[in-house]
């Protein structure tokens, strides 16, 4: 695998700024607004722009964790089963302005279960998407991002990882390709 | 390890530890989503399950249903009352009309024991033993070992006394291979006449004294006495049997320690239990009823999870 760095610490930070200043853009001081985090990666998405919303607005904001595991349409076509994380969501959505985040939009199938997941938890007015990399042109179903913080062009054959400080010791986006005699 | 080592659950001495808490991982998602607004997971809406039932039951297949309905299951429903059974036709001609009706799982209670393994090797559906007469009731076990680690946060290194009408008690068989599968340690306790002889040999600790029992536990489980399976009598009268084996809030409070008390119901009141116990605040009964749909929502979803497409 040759691992190519698309963002590093200093323009992942910057590229979260951005995020949370046309969030605030669209959310004004986010009173009916709440964050929810795709398990198992969004919520570091979350963890992140909340701190920079927090320390902006001076207020504390609504988050949540998601698992959708639950609502995969990929149930009995993997060799196993997954393990499902945490959810939790302890405040209502019914009406409030819902921002759903992940790390990669890739194919748009987790954000097709996220969508169903979530409305489990009651009838937002809004719902909208919010991912740290667009891996464009590769969509299996019609899902687009309200926010990114980068678009790429990649195959099939490569993976995106988005990876913290707090889980794997740096802040960064990798690019894995495989090489061709692989 | 994110898949289960069995393809039936037939038994919990076929389960491993790890078995045991994948599943118990997978009910505590299950728990939060049967306390969501919309109590429901699209899971297994491609799969229809069979509840078959050759034996009463209210709770459990009660609690059986909710939780294919949960995992959108199609869900029917066969009890050997009113149905052909009655007719004569055999277990196996039973359910293999209802397989003929594609059926990809059968939950089945029956009285003899084994009933729930002969019929796994029979037919291609997954099976799930609801009880099979005095040999396991696994679902049961699992949500006692749940409540009890939802409860006292492990299950490990604790020390649970069964007491009661263990020689005909499908659950007390099934709880024992479970905690000790966990750690645990077990006691049972009862008159003699309802202690299988040879307990002793799945390395358990046997007393014949309640209050002793009890001064040894953490946790209570206490058992009905099974007078439908009783052919002779095995002891003088309920009455006695109560003064002897019966927990009461007197001897609750008299204990050194706050121990949990648990029942797999039904309970009958003023035997095994008075009412003040059932209803006091060391009694997990009714959490125990709740961790059941959960654990059994995880027990269904591991096992869709190996059929095949």
């Amino acid at each position: 695998m040759e691992k190519q760095v698309i963002l590093n610490a200093k323009h992942l930070e910057l590229t979260l700024k951005r995020l949370s200043h046309e969030l605030i853009e669209s959310h004004n001081d986010f009173s009916d607004t709440v964050l929810v985090g795709l398990q198992p990666r969004g919520i570091h998405v979350v963890a992140r722009l909340k701190e920079i919303l927090e320390e902006i607005l001076g207020k504390k904001i609504t988050c949540g964790n998601l698992d959708i595991t639950f609502y995969r349409d990929d149930f009995r076509r993997r060799e196993r089963p997954i393990i499902p994380s945490i959810t939790n969501i302890d405040f209502s959505i019914e009406n409030k302005k819902v921002v759903l985040i992940d790390d990669v939009l890739y194919t748009g199938r987790t954000i097709r279960s996220g969508l169903d997941a979530l409305l489990t938890f009651g009838r937002p007015s809004k719902v909208e998407l919010l991912v740290v990399i667009d891996r464009r042109f590769s969509r299996d179903l019609p899902i687009q991002a309200d926010y990114t913080g980068k678009a790429i062009d990649t195959l099939i054959s490569e993976r995106v990882s988005v990876e913290w400080k707090e889980t794997e010791g740096a802040d960064k986006v990798v690019l894995f390709t495989k090489e061709s005699n692989e | 390890m994110n898949n289960l080592s069995v393809d039936h659950l037939t038994g919990i001495k076929d389960l491993t530890r790890e078995d045991i808490e994948l599943i118990f991982k997978t009910a505590d998602s299950f728990k939060e989503v049967i306390n969501r607004p919309i109590k429901k997971v699209p899971s297994l809406r491609d799969i229809t399950i069979a509840n078959v039932f050759f034996e009463n039951s209210t709770r459990t297949r009660l609690s059986f249903e909710l939780a294919e309905k949960r995992l959108s299951a199609d869900v029917v429903n066969f009890s050997a009352s009113g149905s052909s059974v009655k007719k004569g036709e055999t277990l196996i001609d039973t359910v293999n009309n209802i397989l003929a009706m594609k059926v990809d799982m059968v939950v089945m209670r029956h009285p003899n024991p084994g009933a729930a393994l002969f019929l796994s090797k029979k037919i291609k559906a997954k099976v799930v033993n609801a009880g099979d007469g005095t040999h396991e009731h696994p679902t049961q076990a699992l949500l006692d070992a749940y409540s009890i680690r939802e409860k006292l946060g492990s299950v490990e290194g604790k020390k649970v006394v069964i007491v009661g009408d263990i020689l005909h008690s499908r659950v007390a068989l099934s709880n024992i291979y479970c905690l000790q599968k966990l750690g645990a340690e077990v006691m049972v306790c009862g008159p003699t006449t309802l202690i299988p002889k040879y307990i002793s040999e799945l390395g358990v600790k046997v007393s014949h004294n309640l209050i002793e029992a009890l001064e040894w536990c953490d946790v209570a489980n206490m058992l009905r006495i099974q007078l439908e399976r009783q052919d002779i009598k095995y002891f003088p009268s309920l009455r006695e049997y109560s003064m002897l084996f019966g927990l009461n809030k007197e001897i609750l409070d008299s204990l050194s320690k706050e121990i949990v008390v648990m029942h797999p119901g039904p309970i009958n009141r003023g035997v095994e239990i008075t009412s003040d116990v059932a209803d006091s605040k060391q009694s997990i009964i009714l959490q125990q009823v709740e961790n059941g749909v959960a654990v059994r929502m995880a027990v269904i979803y591991l096992l869709a999870a190996k059929i095949e497409r």
